[in-house]
């Protein structure tokens, strides 16, 4: 053992340029792999997050439109305990639409109310916040910049709401959010929980239940629970994942073609490896043909050659993953969005990145498989005989 | 009889399938074990052929070769790769070093070969083995850093590390200058003289052959000639 490794270094160190050549090759591969697949991974991570890393991806709402959920504490307690690890930042929501009337326009939005401390989990009001402050007080709504633009609404200014029934009252706006979602922008005002609720006159009761959960793939498996758990006819429940069925398929997609990539370069890389250590097998013939002379048995001589896959393997997994995680680095650090953002965010995942290493090692170790067959095949005679 | 260590039995050896070359023709022949002997022959007679099939690289077409008493002819591969490690040094004409390791290095390959890992003792005798053959300033040079003459010399330290019974050296100075050439004799005949090792030396330099205890002539496949001193 001990012996063939030596010996297989010392081959690997006596033709350094075959060496780093191959080494190159293996370390292009392997980077090229861990690039595409962070790359893949680091921008299905962000579109998700984009899409529903600031919303709900379970809802529980009334069935009947206009309908509220009159007993919200209670139904928070079971939903949550319909799966107490999944389940976070559970949020009663009091929503209506109306008409914003300002001096020379008016539009239709939609006023949502919340305890700002709850929403805090799936909306990040706080962080979301351009200017001014949340309205903690009575009557008092923050309103998204898009639609402060349009209106040319300024905080400390009076505006005027009036919801289907005809009821009209008068808000203070306190400052401007930005949910990074036009749509949402223009079209949400939102306020505290009370304002909301004497506003649209719905007591104690809510519009919606909204939470998020920890793994986001398992929205659709939560639902199906806290819908069982809840029990309640009256009651629908809605996750993300039934709602952005394309979405999803093409991310199932785009995953399964950079399978694809990652499968075609790992094999242009044994490929490679094979042919390179079969033209050593070819240069080393003499010494190969002298250890055997010398009593080396076969099995230990195709050891050499198997090493030689192995120990070139390691040296390419190592410099592919400095050399992939620095590309990916580079290609989140460099290429950006225009507000310095960048396009897609540096993402690494070891768990990735070894099982991407794994299986270049494993895969250098194979391709030196034929050569060490050759190895074993080659008889010392030729060698004595040919000089 | 009973006192040779190689023995070589009826062996012929045919080359080729189509068009057939007879190399060797039912050869018989006996060394001693001690003995110090000189196989001569011209060019394409079959010496190397002999010295081959006695080192069991090569095997014969018919007859057997008995190595130290044992048959070598139904040994398996790896039996036979164990024989020529712990029975016999080889000395061939084209140094065969190997050039990625030092002097000191290729002479502890045989011994690594078996035992894996070299301990303390092994490393002071290849360097007394290397002193022997003059080499002591040179063994830490890569194999091709050294003169032809130096090269041939580790070749012969390499053959015996494993203390063999049997060297088998064909035309082992045949490139090197007759000063040269004079004291690797002089060294196969001290090793010979103080261990007994059995030398089997094919040689076409009429001087040397004349030196050893036995002379072997070797033509067109048959032993032609056969003097003992
Ligand atoms: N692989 C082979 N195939 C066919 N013929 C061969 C082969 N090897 C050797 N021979 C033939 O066998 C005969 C003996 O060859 P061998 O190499 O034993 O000669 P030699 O006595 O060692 O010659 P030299 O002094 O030139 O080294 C020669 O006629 C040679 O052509
Ligand atoms: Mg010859």
């Amino acid at each position: 053992m001990k012996l063939a490794f030596d010996i297989a270094l010392r081959f690997l160190k006596s033709s350094k340029g075959q060496t780093a050549l191959i080494v190159l090759g293996i370390a292009i591969g392997v980077s090229v792999q861990i690039f595409i697949g962070s790359l893949i991974t680091g921008l299905q991570k962000s579109l998700i997050d984009k899409t529903v890393g600031s919303a709900s991806q379970i809802t529980v709402s009334a069935k009947t439109d206009g309908d509220f959920i009159l007993a919200p504490q209670a139904e928070i307690k079971t939903i949550k305990a319909a799966n107490p690890d999944e389940i976070i930042n559970l949020v009663a929501v009091t929503q209506g639409p109306a008409i914003l009337k300002t001096a020379d326009q008016s539009t239709t939005i939609i006023l949502r109310g919340f305890d700002w401390d709850d929403a805090q989990g799936i909306y990040k009001i706080v962080d979301r916040m351009v200017n001014g402050e949340l309205g903690t007080n009575e009557n008092e709504v923050i309103i998204g910049t898009d639609l402060s633009e349009n209106l040319n609404i300024r905080i400390g200014d009076s505006i005027e709401m009036i919801i289907p029934n005809g009821k009209a009252q008068q808000f203070l706006v306190t400052g401007f959010f930005d949910l990074q979602v036009k749509s949402l922008n223009k079209s949400w005002i939102l306020t505290n929980e009370n304002t909301v609720q004497a506003f649209l006159e719905t007591g104690e009761g809510v519009s919606q239940i909204e939470m998020q959960v920890n793994d986001v793939f398992a929205a659709d498996e939560v639902a199906t629970a806290v819908e069982k758990r809840l029990n309640d006819d009256t009651l629908v429940v809605t996750n993300w994942k039934a709602e952005n069925a394309a979405l999803l398929s093409g991310l199932s997609g785009q995953t399964a073609s950079s399978l694809m990539i990652q499968v075609f370069v790992l094999i242009s890389v044994v490929l490679g490896i094979a042919s390179v250590l079969a033209i050593s097998v070819v240069q080393k013939s003499r010494q190969i043909g002298i250890l055997k002379a010398m009593g080396m048995h076969n099995p230990k001589a195709s050891l050499v050659f198997l090493f030689q896959g192995f120990l070139l393997g390691i040296l390419g997994a190592f410099v592919g993953v400095g050399l992939g995680i620095g590309l990916s680095w580079s290609f989140a650090t460099f290429v950006t969005n225009p507000d310095g953002s960048s396009l897609v965010p540096f993402y690494i995942d070891w768990i990735f990145i070894g099982i991407s290493a794994g299986i270049a090692i494993t895969a250098s170790t194979m391709a030196a498989l034929i050569p060490a067959i050759r190895v074993s095949q080659l008889d010392p005679m030729e060698v004595i005989k040919n000089g | 009889m009973d006192n040779f260590v190689v023995e070589v039995k009826g062996v012929s050896k045919v080359y080729g399938k189509m068009i057939k070359t007879v190399a060797l023709h039912e050869l018989d022949l006996g060394f001693t074990t001690g003995s110090f002997n000189a196989i001569i022959g011209e060019s394409g007679s079959g010496k190397s052929t002999l010295l081959n099939i006695i080192g069991t690289l090569d095997r014969p077409t018919k007859g057997e070769v008995i190595i130290n008493g044992v048959s070598t002819r139904n040994l398996s591969k790896g039996r036979l790769a164990d024989l020529r490690n712990e029975t016999l040094g080889f000395v061939f004409q084209f140094h065969y070093l190997l050039p990625e390791f030092t002097a000191l290095e290729n002479v502890l390959m045989p011994y690594r070969i078996v035992n894996g890992k070299v301990d303390r003792k092994s490393q002071a005798r290849a360097k007394e083995i290397l002193n022997l053959v003059g080499l002591e300033k040179v063994e830490n040079n890569l194999a091709t850093n050294m003169s032809g003459g130096q090269q041939q010399r580790t070749a012969i330290a390499r053959a015996l590390m494993n203390q063999p019974k049997i060297i088998l050296a064909d035309e082992p100075t045949g490139n090197l200058d007759s000063q040269t050439t004079d004291s690797i004799y002089q060294l196969f005949r001290k090793i010979n003289q103080e261990r007994g090792t059995t030398f089997i030396i094919i040689t076409h330099d009429r001087r040397v052959a004349e030196k050893a205890d036995r002379i072997v002539e070797i033509l067109d496949g048959r032993i032609s000639l056969d003097i003992v001193k």
